[in-house]
């Protein structure tokens, strides 16, 4: 495959098979390997739909300043996308994500601002909104409520998944802002009569739940229940545990997040295993492991892992 | 058996601190309404008029009761019920 430059090289990614998982020949597991683009993560999809969108309606000059609260893959997609672009990225993320995160930022040259650990992403979207406000003419493309986040899945993600697999019955992504399950959600119901769309939701340490109040919940603005058949919970020890099936298994190095979404599939491949129903199920594999080796999430026993993971945003 | 109720910090004032409760009913209405009667405020911190309250996530096993009926959920004993807040969650 040939490309004018490493920011069109996104999507396009392999779906491959999962044959020891799947629990037979009539239940099948399929795994979109995301990894496999510029950044190495599903986020470099919204990332360049983003960035086009705001460039098209002018938001976006050489030189502005884009600001985004990020504990990740998100930021590193931004800043490749900034750094070939020539625009600044401030990054607002969680004082708890990973050094690899942190140290891949910076060498793109994006400055990073830290959020208190507790209370996760949602401290780091309210110090981003205040800095927003402060700096009128920063650029804060906001993930969350962006509609070229969910569009970039619906016009590429959605339509590579169908191509690949039309008879395709579940799809099983990760559940953050939203963006991967509601637009390749939405393409596939429009495409496939009784697919069902489901969510994976990583289980944190109570550290991560530390709101003073209810009241200051959070639900990204794209999120849209009626494009979902359900929503699962994993906790961190289920994903762990499923994160090192995959790679013991399959030979499949995923990140945390890939393991809670296995949880999620292996429990509607059970369920459709003992219902005698076909079922080919397609999930997204967000990201690979490398950025989580400093987390010990690979090395020792589970219970080790899942103690140095405990107060880690790992999804 | 009981139905084990998994309560997050910020709602442990209800509860004496208590992390896990016990209650019983068909329904997630009906265990809501049992717990209410020991553990005074806590039904009213979960649901108003509409239902399950906004940043309230509930889970039945595991899966969120929204996708299987909401309040009306049917719920049986040795079922695990986990209320958490709604939050932005980690790496995006």
């Amino acid at each position: 495959m040939r490309y004018e430059s490493l920011l069109d090289a996104f999507g396009g990614t392999p779906l491959v098979g999962l044959p020891r998982l799947s629990p037979g020949p009539d239940v099948r597991l399929w795994a979109k390997l995301e990894d496999r683009n510029p950044t190495g993560s599903v986020k470099d999809r919204a990332a360049a739909y983003m960035v086009a969108a705001a460039e098209k309606d002018g938001l976006l000059h050489p030189g502005s300043v884009i600001l985004e609260p990020t504990s990740g893959n998100t930021g590193i997609s931004l800043a490749l996308v900034a750094r070939l672009r020539g625009y600044q990225l401030i990054c607002v993320m969680p004082e708890n994500t990973s050094a690899e995160r942190r140290l891949l930022l910076e060498a793109y040259g994006a400055s990073i601002v830290s959020s208190p650990a507790a209370g996760g992403s949602n401290e780091a979207v309210r110090v981003a909104q205040g800095l927003a406000k402060d700096h009128p003419d920063w650029v804060m493309l906001y993930q969350y409520g962006n509609e070229a986040n969910a569009r970039a899945h619906y016009e590429t993600t959605g339509p590579e998944l169908l191509t690949d697999l039309p008879e395709i019955t579940h799809f099983v992504a990760g559940l953050g802002t939203s963006g991967t399950l509601m637009g390749t959600g939405r393409f596939l119901r429009e495409h496939v009569p009784g697919v069902q769309i489901v969510a994976a939701e990583p289980r944190y340490g109570e550290l991560v739940y530390g709101l003073r109040n209810l009241s200051e919940g959070f639900v990204p603005e794209l999120y849209d229940e009626s494009v979902l058949t359900s929503r699962f919970s994993v906790s961190s020890a289920d994903a762990l545990r499923r994160t090192r099936e995959l790679l013991s298994e399959e030979g499949l190095f995923a990140g945390i997040s890939s393991g809670c979404v296995l949880h999620a599939a292996l429990g509607l491949a059970a369920k459709a295993q003992a219902a005698g129903q076909r079922a080919d199920i397609a999930m997204i594999i967000a990201d690979a492991g490398w950025k989580y080796l400093s987390t010990g999430a690979y090395g020792g026993t589970l219970a080790e892992a899942e103690a140095r993971l405990e107060g880690q945003l790992w999804a | 058996m009981a139905i084990e109720v998994r309560i997050p910090t910020i709602l442990r004032s209800y509860t004496a601190g208590e992390k896990s409760i016990e209650g019983s009913g068909s329904t997630l209405d009906e265990l809501f309404a049992d717990l209410d009667g020991r553990y005074d405020g806590l039904r009213e911190r979960l649901i108003d008029e509409a239902g399950l309250r906004r940043f309230i996530n509930v889970y039945l096993n595991d899966e969120d009761v929204r996708f299987l009926g909401g309040l009306s959920a049917p719920v049986s004993d040795g079922d695990t019920v986990t209320v958490l807040p709604a939050v932005a969650g980690g790496a995006r």
